[in-house]
């Protein structure tokens, strides 16, 4: 066999350093968030569901404002009434006005929601991250107990919650929070196990790197596009939770206006004044609705197989 | 077979200088459930400043899983690792997790084979690059982020400043590979440990990436383990090379000595394999049948089954000894080429 030394006369080495690829992509550098928020705009049913959230963020952040009558502003006289010029959406059984109940109600159902889904995230994306890096006995015991929380079914789960806090607001944030945990800590090991086997985590360890710092750095920037689209689609389900345990009475309680009660108290006069119940749970369903979609719109600009076929295509360049 | 380059830029031969890092009697075993793995087996070298290593061998030779286990990289259990590895006055695998931490990347810096799957795909080429700097040297951002520039230039990286906010997919194979090497150079190691760094790369980028590495080391002065399979890339590196067989060391030598004059068997038939320009193909050699199962080692020499000089009664029995041979040529083998068959 030869060998060919030739390229490695010292003095050369400077000039041949610098001739390889030299050029290579050299695609202006552009945020990561920035190229999702761009592929998310480009999609018609996100920005509507988008439009359709800012909306209930609006309503609920200044609902006192918008709404024409108070929440509990009885006036038996106009009890029962359809949808009229004084009464956009009609009166219930105590004359109070839906629409403004339905504006108000806005608060509740979002705060419930995002408390919740707060708390699942806190508590489920950690313990997803330690099963899923340390493995073993750690995997074990951790996804062990959450499939024991898993294994109730959600909502009588929070029932059981709820039974033992007692009703209110607050519990029902702590109850559906403690629901959709097992949930956050399956998604984030799932694709823990898939990351902490790339060679960039390898080689972080095999650089110094701290098992946290290997978590912060390596492992969540990169199981964070599943736990994103999770967060999106749990909101709905967990808005959707808050309304059934209003339902039944254990969510918010009156005089707080919320769209779960409305549509309780509706169900009874649903032959005499159908109003009083449709347009809560058209509130409910459009917002799960929203985030469902833009959960769907998230998966889609966060899967990088698609983000790729977009670059090729020139989009972002 | 001819060798037509001395080591270029500097002696070959094993100063009287002391070794950097020194292992000896490394041994790795994997408890499976088919029995235990002896996958490293009373492995021996020295590395010293300013030298290159090379340690060469097939896939499943062992030699990663050597320098894995002398960083505590290799999980414990299934593996159980045991001998000891001496640098800086410690022995690395005796050291707490915490101290041994601050070795790895700090003072022993290793680069992965693959550059297209070795950054992080999410993290900027600066951030991944201070991430060394600001754990180990406790540099501050903007600091980390000077060096970071200087460093991208000494691989040579053009517009280092700009590229250092760039993505790794931004970046073609050869490049991240010389991104993965400005980070290993990050915190100044003593020894930087090269793991099939060029194996994923095409052969005109392979050559620049060795001589990046020889032209750093030579103004760095570190010790180099550079691992391959690929005897051909080694020639045009190393200083002294290890051959590995089946988790053990089967010959090491001056780098030259051992293409002009190779001992063992193996060695003879992996530097027999490699196609020569201007020598007709049919005599390339290959080596008849596979590297035993690490599970099912064979009961004397591990390279016996496949060897072509079976001369010596003990080789179905006995497990050579690596001795030397003069010059630090050591050899593990019952064969003698000048012993008349």
């Amino acid at each position: 066999m030869s060998v060919d030394r030739e390229n490695t006369e010292p003095g050369t080495t400077g000039d041949a350093r610098r001739s390889d690829d030299a050029g290579g992509p050299s695609a202006p550098a552009e945020p990561r968030w920035r190229e999702t928020l761009g592929i998310l705009l480009g999609n018609k049913l996100a920005v509507f569901s988008l439009l359709m959230l800012a909306l209930l963020v609006v309503a609920a952040l200044f609902g006192s404002l918008l709404a024409p009558y108070g929440p509990n502003e009885v006036a038996v006289e106009n009890r029962l009434q359809g949808p009229s010029g004084a009464y956009w959406l009609g009166t219930d059984e105590l004359g109070r006005d839906v629409l403004s109940r339905v504006v108000l109600g806005a608060s509740v159902s979002l705060q419930v929601g995002f408390v919740a889904v707060g708390i699942a995230l806190f508590a489920g994306v950690p313990l997803g991250l330690v099963a899923g890096y340390y493995g073993h006995l750690v995997d074990d015991a951790v996804m062990r107990s959450m499939d024991v929380l898993f294994a109730f079914p959600a909502i009588l789960m929070a029932i059981a919650v709820l039974a033992i806090l007692g009703p209110g607001t607050t519990n029902a944030m702590i109850a559906v929070g403690i629901v959709y945990t097992p949930i956050f800590a399956r998604i984030t090991r799932a694709s823990v196990l898939t990351v902490r086997e790339e060679v960039y985590v390898r080689a972080a360890r095999a650089s110094g790197a701290s098992d946290l710092r290997i978590l912060r750095l390596h492992v969540l920037p990169n199981v964070a596009a599943p736990i994103i689209v999770q967060t999106s689609v749990s909101l709905a389900f967990a808005i959707l939770s808050e309304a059934a345990l209003s339902f039944i009475g254990l969510g918010a309680q009156p005089p707080r206006p919320s769209w779960g009660r409305m549509l309780a108290d509706g169900r009874g006069f649903i032959e005499q004044a159908w109003w009083i119940g449709f347009f809560p749970g058209l509130a409910i369903f459009l917002t799960v609705l929203s985030f469902n979609l833009l959960g769907d719109a998230l998966r889609d600009a966060l899967d990088p197989r698609q983000r790729s076929a977009i670059q090729s295509m020139g989009v972002t360049a | 077979m001819t060798v037509e380059a001395t080591g270029a830029g500097q002696p070959a031969g094993p100063g009287a200088q002391e070794a950097l890092l020194s292992v000896r009697d490394l041994r790795v075993r994997i408890a499976g459930k088919q029995g235990v793995a002896e996958v490293v087996n009373g492995l021996s070298y020295d590395v010293r400043a300013g030298e290159t290593l090379a340690i060469v061998g097939e896939s499943g030779s062992g030699k990663s899983i050597s320098v894995l286990a002398l960083l505590g990289l290799v999980p414990q259990p299934p593996a159980r690792v045991s001998g000891e590895v001496h640098f800086g006055g410690q022995d690395l695998l005796t050291l707490d997790a915490d101290r041994l931490r601050r070795v790895r990347g700090n003072d022993i810096a290793m680069v992965f084979q693959d550059p297209m799957t070795s950054l992080n795909p999410v993290l900027t080429i600066g951030r991944q690059l201070a991430e060394g700097m600001q754990a180990h040297l406790g540099l501050s951002e903007k600091d980390a982020r000077a060096r970071g520039v200087e460093l991208l230039d000494l691989v040579g990286i053009p517009s280092a400043r700009q590229r250092l906010d760039d993505y790794p997919h931004q970046f073609s194979g050869g490049m991240r590979q010389r991104v993965m090497i400005a980070i290993a150079l990050a915190c100044d190691p003593q020894v930087l440990i090269a793991d099939e760094a060029t194996t994923a790369l095409d052969v005109t980028i392979q050559a620049q990436i060795t001589e990046l590495v020889a032209g750093l080391q030579r103004d760095l002065g570190m010790g180099v383990i550079w691992i391959s399979h690929d005897l051909g890339v080694v020639a045009g590196i190393a200083d002294r090379v290890l051959v590995m067989y089946a988790g053990r060391a089967v010959e090491e030598a001056v780098v030259d000595d051992l293409y002009v004059n190779p001992q063992h068997p193996y060695t003879r038939g992996l530097l027999g394999s490699i196609p020569v320009l201007g020598r007709p193909d049919d005599d390339l050699m290959s080596i008849p049948g596979r590297p035993p199962d690490p599970f099912h080692l064979p009961p004397g020499c591990a390279f016996w089954p496949r060897c072509a000089f079976r001369y010596d009664e003990r080789c179905a029995t006995e497990s050579p000894p690596l001795r030397d041979i003069g010059a630090g040529h050591r050899v593990a083998t019952f064969y003698d080429p000048d012993r008349p068959t």
